[in-house]
């Protein structure tokens, strides 16, 4: 079985990391990681402002890199979601295109989905004795379908206490260019979650997206709300092998 | 961004009443909706609402048709009406050859899109809105600010404040107070009113019914006391059958406050018999084009057409939660209105609102008839692009990230000068929140740089190594199993 690493620009550039994590949680399973050095970024900003041509152009980038993989496996559902259910959009009346569209979104998969569904894996020998909440991202949700599989995986992990966050379906205002094209409301919205957050009794928030929680951290900071924040998928890399969760330089 | 439209939304996000209010309220209605959808199978209910909505908006000049045919038989008048200065007109009209003076409403979403209030109290004509929010919003001079609880910005004791000030006496602001006070001043507007103007959830093509559902009963009282009736409907408001209408009795009530039934669900299928006892002596249906038919046949938009109004779009939307309905300053509010408003309301200011939304897709999942609205608001924006709406700077932004994002190689270039130049903007790993265009992000949240080397750069370095894999690896070679790669 060999997985294409789908890494999204996002983590490439800001968050390594979380790339990193996953690739490890793969290789221990025996999986060969393949990373299609040829892509660069989905399209989703140009998207979701509009900017169709400008969105087409680079998809096609994205679809010649991924168009013989037989897994492709990304941390950011929202990136996943792109290729699943908007480049439907964005290639409408596009035949040739919508037909290796359709081939490659059955063959994404949120990294979550990819354990349980596809390796029926559910239980990574991860340790952690802390209270966690959890944020569910939205596109991972609503447009991947990424329901349980995120709650499974935690489930495993000895000693992790997950607790519920309020109102945990609640877009926390990243929405790409919304926060900058928006910034009252994104910063409002950024707000209650982290609120939220600081209601339960968790010591890490846990999330499924960088860019969600880029934009939930980047708020924490500026209120002061002094919450740990990790990928669910660098949680348990180092779940697993030992690495305290709490402790060393993480970057988010 | 429209000056007037990002003018509200500062506005809206510092006012902490509204926010509080309308947080409570949603929240309130979401819980019991939630509550009632355990009830039933809500999935199969909505997959077949949305059939019958798409079945009735693909056929509507058939079932408009049916329905003013069936209308006339019953002696009612109907009025096709191209744009709200002709139903203005139409209703004006009727006012007048009656000698109205005194006209009471029951809730009606499209006679706000008419300003008829406005309108006929011009011609000196007294309007009594008799749904107790509109009451409320009409004694402040405000327009609704959700589609199916008009006065949610206001909170209990802002309303008792008002009426102390109609009435010139102290009302206190428990449920019972406001209800007494209320109902006292409106039952006599009832008593005395000339014409009665209602909305229309639904009407029914195949016998020419008009459908109302309301929770405090005054749409029975404004479509019984009065001589003439006046009933306003969007042209999209249509169902073939009753059987048709049991499917949206269950899914409307559930999706809009979490009732399993409405309180008062009335059918009124035109003016009284002889020999019937109670009704309007005269029946009118005035149907509203107003733009709407643009949506018609148009691949992109045109089930924007299927929505029941029921509001539920508004309660679960994360933008409408922290701003309310009045910033989008437009009648219909929430992610219906950023996508409907658009498509009737061919204006700068309008085509800005499809902005204020995340694309979280909350709307979509609580639509009791699927509409995509997160899909179609993403094509409102691909629509200013189109037409040359949005501003130079942006437009130039995404020719560059096309031109970086389209090669692997300009992409590894952008990646290494922006990582050379990032730290003249940077504090302690963290960008200044003063920079142009990023402050939008930095004003409110910290942002930090980019990482040392990318992902990819790690990967070909081949520093992206697993411990555990490598020790799995060698101690597989040593038992001499090849157990890495399989």
């Amino acid at each position: 079985m060999q997985v294409s690493l789908f890494i999204t620009c996002l983590v490439d550039t800001m968050f390594p990391q979380v790339a990193e994590s996953l690739v490890h949680l793969l290789q221990r399973q025996g999986i060969k990681v393949n990373v299609p050095m040829s892509q660069t970024c989905c399209g989703q900003p140009a998207f979701n402002s509009g900017y169709f041509e400008e969105a087409r152009e680079v998809a096609k980038t994205w679809l010649d890199a991924f168009a013989d993989s037989e897994y492709i496996v990304t941390p950011s559902g929202s990136c996943g979601a792109m290729v699943t259910h908007d480049y439907p959009i964005l290639f409408k009346g596009d035949l040739k295109r919508l037909a290796l569209i359709s081939k490659l979104a059955q063959r994404t998969y949120d990294w979550t989905q990819f354990f349980v569904d596809v390796l029926q894996i559910e239980d990574l020998h991860a340790q952690a004795n802390l209270v966690a909440t959890y944020h569910p991202s939205c596109h991972a949700t609503r447009l991947l379908g990424v329901t349980d599989a995120p709650y499974r995986l935690m489930s495993q992990v000895r000693g992790l206490q997950l607790v519920d966050l309020p109102l945990a379906d609640q877009c926390c205002g990243f929405g790409g260019t919304f926060a900058v094209k928006m910034p009252e409301i994104s910063t409002a919205m950024a707000t209650e979650k982290v609120m939220h957050i600081a209601e339960t009794s968790a010591e890490l928030l846990l999330g499924q997206d960088m860019g969600c929680l880029m934009n939930i951290a980047g708020r924490m900071n500026r209120m002061n709300t002094k919450i740990p924040v990790l990928h669910l998928a660098e949680f348990l890399d180092r779940a697993s092998s030992g690495i305290p969760i709490l402790s060393g330089e993480r970057r988010v | 961004m429209n000056p007037q439209f990002n003018a509200r939304i500062k506005k809206a996000v510092v006012d902490k009443k509204l926010r509080r209010a309308v947080q409570v309220a949603t929240d309130r209605l979401r819980i019991k909706k939630a509550d009632a959808m355990t009830k039933i199978d809500m999935e199969e209910w909505r997959e077949r609402g949305r059939e019958i909505r798409e079945h009735v908006v693909s056929h509507l000049d058939y079932y408009l048709a049916q329905l003013a045919d069936n209308v006339r038989q019953r002696g009612g008048q109907v009025h096709f009406c191209m744009n709200a200065n002709d139903a203005v007109q139409a209703i004006k009209n009727i006012v007048q050859t009656h000698h109205a003076t005194k006209v009471i409403k029951s809730k009606s979403m499209v006679t706000e899109e008419l300003q008829l209030n406005h309108a006929l109290e011009q011609d000196g004509v007294d309007v009594v809105e008799t749904d107790l929010g509109e009451y409320i919003i009409q004694l402040a001079g405000e327009s609704p600010s959700h589609i199916i609880a008009p006065a949610i910005h206001k909170r209990r004791e802002q309303i008792a404040e008002l009426f102390s000030q109609v009435a010139n006496q102290r009302i206190a602001s428990d449920t019972p107070s406001l209800n007494d006070y209320a109902h006292q001043v409106l039952r006599e507007k009832f008593i005395g009113a000339d014409i009665g103007i209602t909305g229309c959830n639904f009407a029914i093509a195949e016998t020419g019914t008009i459908c109302l559902f309301t929770n405090e009963g005054n749409g029975r009282m404004v479509t019984t006391l009065p001589d003439v009736h006046i009933a306003v409907m969007g042209m999209e408001r249509v169902l073939p059958s009753l059987a048709d209408l049991e499917v949206f009795m269950n899914v409307l009530p559930r999706s809009a406050t979490g009732q399993q039934l409405t309180s008062y669900v009335s059918l009124v299928t035109g003016a009284r018999e002889p020999e019937e006892l109670d009704g309007s002596r005269e029946f009118h249906l005035v149907i509203l084009d107003n733009k709407r038919s643009h949506s018609l046949g148009d691949p992109d938009f045109q089930e924007v057409l299927h929505c029941i109004r029921c509001g539920a779009c508004l309660n679960v939307c994360p933008v409408y939660r922290q701003i309310g309905g009045h910033a989008y300053g437009s009648v219909y509010s929430g992610p219906i209105g950023a996508v409907l408003t658009p498509l009737l309301r061919d204006d700068p200011e309008a085509a800005d609102l499809p902005y204020a939304s995340s694309l979280c897709g909350a709307c979509y999942e609580a639509c009791p008839v699927k509409i995509p609205l997160h899909d179609m608001l993403v094509k409102l924006r691909a629509r200013n692009v189109e037409r040359g709406h949005t501003a130079p700077a942006e437009r130039f932004a995404f020719q560059l990230y096309k031109k970086t994002f389209t090669r692997a190689k300009n992409y590894r270039v952008a990646i290494r000068s922006l990582r050379t130049v990032q730290k003249w903007f940077m504090t302690n790993g963290e960008f200044h929140s003063s920079l142009p265009v990023l402050s939008a992000w930095t004003k409110t949240r910290s942002l930090q740089g980019m990482s040392s080397q990318t992902f990819r750069e790690r990967f070909q370095k081949g520093l992206v190594i697993d411990q555990i894999s490598t020790q799995i690896s060698e101690t597989a070679k040593r038992r001499g199993v090849d157990g890495s790669d399989s």
